[in-house]
């Protein structure tokens, strides 16, 4: 994973792609949200989805799956390059998350994050704060997911 | 008796739990979504921001879906949800809370594309069994209209 230092406003990386089966979708949606179009191929037909429709909560926590994955890749890089490596800190929340268009069986959304903003903390001066666009993209190229993350990331070589 | 848009007025909506949440359920969820090392192992937690194990943030928000689910959704007419305008993290998840979900109602109107539909906006506040916030989050639902309002 990156430090702040690293990172510049409108950098935009695709951090990979995820085929969200019928078995995938029933099993997290039977954990955490049971709602019948989640569950069941008739109902989902039958629903504003048109057919059985992955829980939003399952997309998102997808792409924080592929991003977390990508995040490893960079720290294995950087470690293989004798690097510092960068270890990411909690996330305050998020806004503006928009479910597009729904997923359903079978369909592989690709992933991307661009930075769209970078600060320093005031009350924690070791750490910075990103904001970041996060998007899914179907194999159809249509925009199904969108989320304006934020998250603690390290400054390089801090010192208090 | 299915909730329908009609039975959604603004203001509070109601209180729905305890829903208890293991360590055991942290791990998977956070193995399967989230394998950051604050989420998994205890001693990367200790030396995190958070200072000890905590649940992924996504793990917290599905949690709190399902205590919509078995608080009311499951019984609602609905369609769906559009996204999440805003969700604070505020504190930690940890194993062993025992969470309650305070739901208010914000806003709720009838959908322009679709009159039939309304759309209720909902706040809902997740805390621990000693009253810490965890989350906020501010969320529109979708939800079916009572057949003989909208024929009326």
């Amino acid at each position: 994973m990156r430090f702040f230092e690293d990172m510049t406003v409108g950098q935009r990386r695709d951090i990979g792609s995820f085929t969200f089966t019928a078995d995938a979708i029933k099993r997290f949606a039977a954990q955490f949200d049971p709602q019948r179009f989640h569950l069941d191929e008739e109902a989902g037909r039958n629903s504003l989805f048109g057919g059985l429709a992955a829980s939003g909560w399952h997309v998102g926590s997808v792409c924080m799956k592929l991003l977390v994955a990508d995040g490893q890749r960079q720290s294995a890089e950087a470690q293989a390059r004798g690097e510092e490596v960068a270890a990411w800190g909690p996330s305050p929340g998020f806004r503006d998350l928009r479910w597009i268009k729904p997923v359903l069986a079978g369909d592989t959304v690709s992933f991307a994050s661009e930075i769209v903003a970078l600060r320093t903390s005031e009350t924690r001066p070791e750490w910075g704060i990103l904001q970041g666009r996060n998007t899914g993209t179907n194999q159809r190229g249509e925009l199904v997911y969108s989320i304006l993350a934020t998250a603690f990331v390290p400054r390089r070589n801090f010192r208090a | 008796m299915t909730l329908t848009f009609d039975d959604f007025r603004p203001g509070r909506f109601g209180s729905f739990g305890p829903r208890h949440v293991t360590r055991e359920e942290i791990l998977a969820f956070a193995a399967e979504f989230d394998p950051q090392p604050m989420h998994l192992d205890e001693e990367a937690a200790s030396r995190s921001m958070l200072k000890g194990l905590s649940g992924s943030g996504w793990h917290l928000c599905a949690i709190v879906m399902r205590m919509m689910f078995d608080g009311f959704i499951g019984d609602t007419a609905s369609l769906g949800s559009p996204g999440v305008n805003e969700m604070r993290w505020l504190a930690p998840l940890r194993p062993g809370d025992d969470l309650m979900l305070d739901v208010d109602v914000v806003e709720a109107r009838i959908s322009r594309s679709r009159p039939e539909t309304g759309i209720v906006t909902f706040n809902c506040a997740a805390r621990n069994a000693a009253g810490q916030v965890l989350c906020v989050m501010v969320s529109p639902i979708m939800v079916r209209r009572r057949d003989d309002v909208v024929a009326g």
